[in-house]
Formats: C-alpha cells, structure tokens, sequence
C-alpha cells in the first residue's frame, strides 16, 4: 500500500473542498476502498475521512420520507424502526448485505458508490476496460458474476445492494460540492451504463459528496428484498430483487421491480411492473412477473443459469412484497 | 527379547482374543478392557487458554530483536524465460537490506513462481521496494487446463527438462508411460474384459473435480535467524524434521547446525512439509543482511501458490450381477498437479469394494500451475465423489437399497457394521426406506425445496512411522516433562502426550508438562498420512513405560522389597505393606534428574490395516435457485481408541466442515484466455463460513485394532473423504438428477435439474416414473 495522507474534515463542504483536486479519495466505511488500495488497483494521494462529519451521520423519519444520512452504517439502517415498518425492502436489503461486521462499519453512501466486484478489475494483473485498458475481460472469459442486462462494452454488475433497494423506491441523492453548492439527483439518473462511460459507475464529479439521500414516503405500499447466494453469509448475491407494490385491495396499481446484480446498474424490471399492475397478486401473476423480468436477457458464455434464477426470485419477492409468501 | 501377550481386539462389541509379541520394553497393550482415568476422557486441549488469549505464538507471531521482513516478487505469466532483471533501485531503497533474484536464463512455469525478494525494514517498504524491480520477460506459450494439455499440439511444461519425480513408487503391477505432459499409470487386476462380459447390470459415467487450495488461517511462512553457521529456522510447518533435512541440504549444513521450530501451528493440511522458498530464501537474505528475516506469504500468496488438491475428470464403469455383486470396475482418470505430482484418484476404487477384475488409469497431467501438494486425504474425496456416486447409480439400476448393495461388496467388514449403524442413526435414511423416496416439503413457495438424504462411503489406512522418540525426564520434584520434537498441527498432540504419561505413571494430568514443535528434541514424524497420533502416541506410553519401570526400582530400594513387587498407581509406589508418594520417590532419585528414551516399536499384530467410515448427508435443495443447503451429516468412523474424544470430534467436524467446503463452494478458477487466477483471495475463493455449516454428528464406532500398546489410530484425514460423495448422492435423491462435477454450485444443480427434464422428454426409461415424482 503506497503512503497517503490523512485528512479528517468536520463539514460535508470541507469534505468536497479536499477531494477535487482528483488526486484524493473519499473514505466513510473505508471497506471498499481499503480492499482496492490493498490489492494495489488504487493509490490515492490522499484519504478524506467522512466520519467525523456529524451532519451525514443522521437518520430520520421526515414528513415527506425516510431521511438517511451517507454515513449511516448498514447494521444502523437494517435496524431503524421506521425504515422496518414503512420501507421494509430497504431494512431488509441494508440487513442481508456482507456480515455482521462489515453492516457495523459500511456506510449507505459508500456502498452506493463501492466499485465493481469483477475479479478482472479487483486484480492489478489485468489492465482491464474499466482500468482505462482495452478489454473487458470477461466478457469471454470468467463470467459466472458477470451482466445478463446491459452489458457492454464492460460486463460487470454493479455491486451495490443498498442500490437495488432504493432504486426500487425512486430515491433522491443530495450531492455537495465545494462552496457550499449542492444538488440533487434521481437515483435512476445518478448511475451510469457501460455504454455511456465504461471507466465509472456513477456521475459523481470530483469534489462531490453525497450527504443524504431521501427515500420519499410512499404510502400504502408494500415491499420486500430477496437475494440468492452461493453461501449464506460474506457473499455477492448471484441475484437479488427488491419490490415495491402499491395495493388496492387485492390489485396493483403501482410496481416497482429491480434486479440487482443482473446488469452494471441497479435494472428496473418494467416487463415485470407492467406484467403486475392492474392484477390481483397471485401466483400466477407472481409467476408472469417472473417470466417477464428476464425477457430480453443476453447472459454470457458462463451465467446463463441467472435467468431461471431471476425469474423465481422476481416470482418470490413479489408474493413476499404482498405478504403471500416467504 | 519378545514376550507373548493376549489381547482383546475387535469391534462394536465383537471381541476376540489375539496373541501379540511385544518387544522388550514395552508396556502390556491397553485393549477392549482396559479402564482407564484420563485416556479416553474428554479433556480440554491444554493450549486452549494460550491460543484463544494470544499468549501462544505462531510463526507469524515471532518478533526478534533486530528482525527484518521479507517479500517476495513473482512472476505473473503462467510460462516465461527470466531473460534480466534489475535491482539496483530496490537495493538502493531505504530501508532495503537485502535483495534475492532468481538466475537469469531459468525458465518460469507457473504463475506465482518466485522471481526476486527483499528483506527491509517493515512489510511496507519490502513491497515497495519490489515495485522498483524491474524485470524482462520472454513470455512462452503455455497450457493451464489439462484437458488441453492433453492434445498432441498442447505446449510442452517441460519441454527440454526432465519430469518431476512421482512421490510414490508405481505399484508393482502398474505400467508407466510419459508423453507430452502426461504421465499415465495402468494398473490391471484380473481379466477385465471377461468380467464385464459376466456382468448384467453396466453403469458408467464421468465425473469431475476442482482444484481446491488449501487455504491455511496462517500463511506459509519462517523466520530465519544465523547465529555464526548455526541456522535457526521457526516454520509454519507439519514437518519440522523434514524442514531441517532441507535446509541442511540447501545450506550444506550438518543436521546438528540447524535447528527447527514450530510451537504452535496454524493449519497445515498437507501444503506445508517442505522447506519452501519461504524458509531457505529467507534464510539467504538473513544472511546477506546479517540480520533475522521473517518471511511470511500474503494471503494472495497463499491463495495463488502455495500447493493445492489437483483436479479430476474420472471415467468410471461398474459392473455387477444380478445380486448386486461387483464384478469389474473400470477408472479412467486424469488431473492437473500443474508442475508437481499426485493428481491421482484410484485410491477409493482400488481399497473399497471387492471385484475379481479391476482396471486404474490415472494419469498426471502437467500443466502450467503451482505444484500441488498433498491434501487431507489426496486423491481419496476425487476419488470417492466418482465412485460412490456409481454405486449409488447402480444401486438405482438393481433396484437395491444402496446400504446392501455396499455391504455385499465392501473388503472391509467392520464398515459393513458401520453402515447399519449409520442406518439405525439416521431417521431420514430410514424415512427414505432404502429406495429413493417422494420428496418432503411441498406446498407453497417452500415447496421449490426439496429435501434428500444420501450416503457414502470411504476408506483410508493405518500408517506409521518407526522414527519416532519420546524422551521423559522426572525432575527431583517430582515435575515430568515429555518431549517429542514433531509439532501439534491442531490435532491436540500435545494434550494426549500429556494424557499418556498421566494415565501410565499414576500422575495428574497437571503434573505433565509437554514439549514439542523442536528438533532439538527427539525425532517425531511429519504430520502426513494420519501418522502422528499413531506414531507419537505409542512412544509417549513405551517412555513413560520405562519411567515407571526404572522408578519401582528406586522405590523397591527405599520399601525394601524387590522391584517386582512395587506396583505403581493413583496411590504412588506400593511394596509389601507400605506406600511411597510419587513425590517421595523422584526426591530419592540419584543425580538431577531421570531421563529416559523410548522408539517406537514395531506395529504388532491387530485387527485390519484400513479404516472405514460411512457418512450420510441430509441436504434442502432450493430446485428454483439451486441453492444446497446442507442440514445435518451424521459421520460413522472408526476411531480405534480415542485418546482424547474431544479433539478426536475436532477432527470430525474439520474434516466434514472442509468437506462441504469442497462439496458446495471452493474452487481455484484460471482465467482461460491468460492462464492467470483470478480468485486469490478469500473473497471469490470461497470457503464455507458459519451459516452454511451444517449440524455435525459424531457416532464414534468402537473399534480395538491391536497393533500398538494404545489402539490409537489417526483420524486426520479419514472424516473428509466421502463427505462430497454422500451431499452428491442426498442431493441427487432431492432431486433426480445428478450434480457429477464439483463444486455443486447453484448453476451446476440448475442444469442438473434441467438437464434431467430434457432427458425425460427425450426418453421412456423404466425409471420415468420415479424420475417424475423426483423432479420438480
């Protein structure tokens, strides 16, 4: 690990003030970015140590929503009474990620903004696409992990869960930078495809910070996060969903499907939603929303077992969001 | 001069005499009826408050005065030629104390192979200081996957350099041949042919294996420390024996100018015997910069190349009667130690079952990846996953319950009675009632699990080794100390050394102190094959022994009566009508102290040289996700006497948990198109963790083998061998398919599930129907 130094700012502003000279990184849980820097893929001059700034630490229920703070850790968020009750996908998503140790430590926005998982662009041998090389590795290679939507001309998948749940609820990001300026952003709109620009993930500029992001009320509704791992603590799903229904009665009037882990951005299922809406919750049309959810996948030389995976957690998540299944 | 001497030997409660000759020296054999007070009882291990407080020191733990750390730069390529390197920068680094290079012009096999190393000031300047080497590679065409090193225009691994030497002689039978990268061993039994033409019921099938890295908690690893031309060496090893063997050679040393530790280590499981370039690189760099150097692996160093279980594609047909009997078994199989030896899988085909006719060909094939190393068990879980599958196979095609149709073929008879106690330990067994069973669990989304029950069994040997000495010294105190230099790879050697010595010479156990992991202390084996229990344990009894023996002596002297009147118990020496302490008696002891050296004497007679094991696995298989969930595996092994039965289900529960680990997540993955692993960390090499650890059921099967003056025998390895083999065979019964290649990972099960719906649409077979109400 090359030397760095170490900068501890107290305010969001300051914060963005010490990362826009491009040569520093952000640091909140610090799990993420202490494995690229130990792999030797980063070697950022300087660390700027988001935990001392008490404005991204809250967590709150506000009137017109969920208010989380960039540096609530997962374990916080998984516990929070209110994202329990009125937002259970999110509880449960901030709950199932990584460990017990890792939730204590790893932050909302830091997961947001963690980096691939892809073992070509986590390893210094490979000069890989995302890398500023030439080649994605793995579109015919390792693929197993890799994209069945949205690929190309890199086929990771994005790795962040905390992303697939609050896509699923249309959350805002609020991203500061230096002067005291601010914006704020969609999530549908903050993260970025492949296609567009296949070294990033997101549009965060240098010198951005994300200091909260509201996940809006949305009453009446219903939802659930499921994922699929190979082993049933410290792993990546191979696939994970998360649901949003807004009833009446028995019929949906509104979905929101994501899959996570499928494409290199949280993947808004709308075969999915489309398939739900106006329909009484059911397995049959648990079933069809499963079957939707996959159509037009493009999986790889290695992971086209993600399909038939998708479809029955899609069909599953689903039933759980309505409170008929497990 | 031998003495005759009858003990009571057998198993599950079936005991028969047996005359043993034991030589001079040795105690009269603890048998079937022997009571004994501390061997046998559930002890804690004695180090356990030293290793969960931190007190007790690892290699990775050592810290000497003035002691540098050392790195080391390796080759990226899976094939190269060092055709220059430059240190000068490094060199010139501050901090930098010593620099290794490989000669230039060597070729390079693998990836992971060492090029270069520093010793510096702290890990983080060695590494720094590595990325200022500059090194000029002539990359050379290469082969990782032995498949196609297989194929005549496959590059050659050793083009122009000889073969590696196979650890093991070929049996006397087998035919050798090398061409290209492969080296094939055909070792025929019977008239094969014939056989098969005899038998009625055929199954054949291919069956696959990965390669798996051992992944020790503590990395490879020494720290050399020169001392004038006195070498001291500590080393995370299983050998320490062997370590000073090697770096007296690589040194031109004598023996006694080298000295090797290990105190405690942190797993081994058969990666660590050598020396290593851990320990004589390290050793070159002390002596450059004058200074000790700790050289441990990083945990990618670990992971990329420090040994590994090679990997299998077995061929494998059986043949059987009517009735079930097996008449000729036919294995073709291939595998990838990369440069090393040992990818051979014939050992469960060769030692299980009975057969008139019996064909094995297996072939090594070499490949650009780090040697292999031994690996719990090697080749016997590849080996098992095959052919206990097969079994089961044939067992569908009989129509027989799989539990008959083994014990009417098994060479071993004591797993005959080991698998009707696992039936009767089984609920779920019986549930199935032999036959494969509807599977449980419908209705609702939980009805996409499906559960199932499988077993299988496996086999290993009773193995030795002659050189091994214990040394005893009784202090005046009455303290006793039992030495024996070999080191406690985790099985608890250390807390049975202690046990033995309390139970023979009447003692507390807290009157025993123990020393190991030191070759100045007398010789012990390296922990390979089960044999260190069975070597050690034995020694420990036969010195204690003759302890006891020379102290009646000074005991008859002080109660005046003659020695063989002095008996020594709990109560101290007893002669005539009175008692000395045990503590009286060592005060009296002439000089400082007693010391005594006991060899292990040869094995005498006993029961059977293999040992069994069955093991049954209940498993939930999600047919949607492919997710396996491995519930319960119930595990009937012989133990022979356990000495200490806590750690004796230690190594029960290892073996399983390493296992399932092998059975359902781990494996070394190559990138195809560059050769290089992309998996070297903990990461994406997966290991089973706490949530998918199954429920783990020790049934110790009482068995009383004879041989040596304890009945112990080493369990080391024999709980991992059949582990994959019976979650196969428990997943195939959830869901009437079969996984045939490992890990059985969800996309794998997947195909399974799909792959059998296709074949059903494809063809009515006479198993369709079960095969329906079996498939979701």
């Amino acid at each position: 690990m090359n030397p760095f130094e170490y900068v501890q700012p107290q305010s969001a502003d300051q914060a963005a003030g010490l990362v826009s000279d491009g040569k520093a990184m952000l640091k909140a849980g610090g799990i993420d970015l202490l494995d690229q820097m130990k792999e030797g893929t980063i070697a950022p001059a300087r660390l700027v140590n988001l935990n001392a700034v008490r404005e991204l630490r809250s967590l709150r229920a506000e009137a017109n929503g969920l208010r989380v703070g960039a540096t609530v850790t997962l374990a916080e968020l998984a516990a929070h009474d209110g994202a329990r009750h009125d937002f259970t996908a999110l509880a449960e998503a901030a709950g199932s990620a990584a460990t017990p140790q890792i939730r204590n430590v790893a932050t909302v926005g830091g997961n947001l903004c963690q980096r691939p998982r892809c073992w070509y662009f986590r390893s210094a041998e490979f000069d890989c696409l995302k890398k500023g090389g030439t080649v994605c590795f793995a579109q015919a290679g390792e693929n197993r992990y890799h994209a069945i939507f949205g690929g190309g001309p890199s086929y990771i998948v994005h790795a962040s869960t905390m992303a697939t749940a609050l896509s699923a609820w249309d959350a805002r990001l609020h991203l500061a930078s230096p002067g005291g300026k601010s914006r704020e952003v969609a999530i549908a709109d903050f993260f970025v495809l492949p296609k567009v620009d296949e070294t990033r993930e997101n549009i965060l500029k240098p010198g951005e910070v994300i200091t909260d992001i509201l996940v809006p009320a949305q009453p009446g509704t219903r939802s659930a996060y499921r994922a699929v791992k190979e082993r049933q603590v410290y792993d990546w799903p191979l696939g994970e969903v998360a649901v949003v229904l807004k009833l009446h009665g028995q019929v949906v009037e509104r979905a929101q499907v994501v899959l996570g882990a499928a494409a290199p951005v949280p993947w808004r299922a709308q075969g999915a939603e489309q398939a739900l809406v106006g329909k009484p919750v059911s397995a049959e049309t648990a079933r069809r929303a499963g079957e939707a959810a996959v159509v037009g996948a493009k999986p790889l030389g290695g992971n086209a077992y993600k399909v038939p995976l998708f479809q029955a957690l899609v069909e599953r998540t689903v039933l759980a969001a309505a409170g008929l299944g497990a | 001069m031998a003495r005759k001497h009858t003990i009571q030997a057998g198993y599950d409660g079936r005991l028969e005499p047996i005359t043993v000759h034991l030589p001079d020296g040795e105690p009269e054999p603890w048998d079937a009826q022997s009571k004994l007070r501390i061997v046998g009882r559930p002890v804690p291990r004695l180090d356990a408050v030293a290793k969960v407080t931190g007190r007790a020191k690892y290699t990775q733990d050592v810290m000497l005065p003035g002691m540098l750390y050392g790195r080391f730069l390796r080759c990226p390529h899976p094939a190269a030629r060092l055709r220059g390197i430059d240190v000068s920068r490094a060199k010139a680094y501050p901090g930098v104390k010593a620099v290794w290079t490989e000669k230039v012009g060597r070729k390079l096999h693998y990836q992971g192979q060492e090029v270069a190393a520093v010793a510096a000031i702290s890990a983080d300047v060695a590494e720094e200081a590595l990325r200022l080497i500059q090194v000029d590679y002539e990359e050379r065409p290469f082969v990782v996957d032995a498949t196609k090193a297989m194929a005549p225009d496959a590059p050659l691994v050793f083009a122009d350099e000889k073969l590696p030497d196979a650890e093991d002689a070929p049996p006397p039978r087998a035919k050798v041949t090398a061409k290209g990268n492969v080296r094939s061993t055909v070792e025929t039994e019977g008239d094969l042919e014939a056989a098969f033409a005899e038998a009625e019921v055929i199954v054949e099938g291919t069956y696959r294996t990965q390669v798996q890295v051992h992944s020790a908690l503590e990395p490879h690893g020494s720290v050399a420390r020169w001392e004038g031309d006195e070498l001291t060496v500590w080393s995370s090893t299983q050998a320490t024996f062997g370590v000073r063997e090697q770096l007296a050679a690589a040194f031109k040393l004598p023996k006694n100018k080298v000295r090797v530790l290990c105190e405690y280590m942190g797993g081994g499981f058969g990666a660590k015997f050598s020396a290593g370039p851990w320990s004589i690189v390290a050793a070159k760099l002390a002596r450059e910069a004058r200074a000790p150097v700790k050289m441990m692996l990083t945990r990618h160093d670990e992971q990329l190349c420090s040994g590994n279980r090679p990997d299998s594609v077995q061929w494998l047909k059986l043949g059987a009667k009517r009735d079930g009997t097996l008449v000729a078994i036919h294995l073709k199989s291939y595998g990838t130690p990369g440069v090393g030896t040992g990818a051979g899988t014939g050992g469960p085909v060769s030692a299980l079952y009975k057969a008139k006719a019996r064909r094995v060909e297996e072939a090594d094939v070499f490949t650009n990846t780090r040697a292999a190393e031994a690996f719990r068990a090697p080749g016997h879980p590849q080996g098992c996953f095959a052919l206990e599958q097969a079994m089961d196979e044939l067992a569908q095609k009989l129509g027989m319950d799989p539990i008959e149709l083994r014990k009417k073929n098994l060479q071993n008879p004591v797993q005959v009675a080991e698998l009707d106690r696992g039936r009767a330990e089984v609920p779920a067994w019986k549930d199935r009632g032999g036959k494969l069973s509807p599977p449980s669990g419908a209705g609702g989304p939980r009805g996409d699990v499906r559960r199932g029950v499988g077993m299988a069994c496996g086999v290993w040997y009773k193995f030795y080794s002659q050189a091994t000495q214990v040394e005893i010294e009784v202090h005046k105190d009455g303290r006793v100390e039992v030495k024996n230099g070999a080191q406690d790879i985790g099985t608890g050697t250390r807390t049975y050394m202690a046990q033995i010595a309390a139970e023979e010479l009447g003692l507390p156990l807290e009157a025993v102190t123990v020393r190991l992991g030191d070759t100045n202390l007398p010789v012990g084996p390296g922990s390979g094959g089960s044999i260190t229990t069975p070597s050690i344990a034995p020694t420990v009894r036969a010195a204690a022994y003759q302890v006891g023996q020379k102290l009646k002596e000074v005991a008859a002297g002080l109660l005046k009566v003659p020695a063989e009147q002095v008996t020594l118990g709990e109560e101290g020496f007893r002669g005539g009508a009175k008692t000395m302490t045990w503590k009286q008696v060592c005060s009296r002891l002439p000089g400082d102290k007693l010391t005594v050296v006991a060899s292990r004497a040869k094995d005498y007679e006993g029961l059977r040289d293999r040992m069994g094991g069955v093991q049954f696995a209940e498993v939930e298989v999600d047919t949607r996700t492919g997710v396996v969930r491995v519930v319960r595996m119930t595990v009937v092994q012989d133990f022979g006497r356990p000495l200490n039965p806590l750690t004796a289900e230690s190594q029960i529960n290892g073996g399983v948990i390493q296992g399932v680990s092998y059975a359902l997540f781990e494996d070394r993955l190559l990138d195809r198109h560059t050769g290089q692993m992309v998996n070297p960390n903990l990461e994406a090499y997966k290991i089973l963790t706490v949530n998918d650890c199954p429920e783990i059921r020790a049934v110790m099967f009482d068995v009383h083998p004879g041989f040596n003056n304890t009945g112990a025998i080493g369990l080391g390895e024999p709980p991992t061998v059949p582990t994959a083999a019976a979650i196969a065979n428990a997943i195939a019964d959830a869901i009437g398919a079969r996984v045939r290649e490992l890990p059985m990972t969800p996309d794998r099960v997947l195909a399974a599930i799909a792959g059998a719906r296709g074949e059903k649409r494809a063809q009515a077979t006479p198993d369709q129907d079960h095969d329906q109400r079996k498939t979701p």
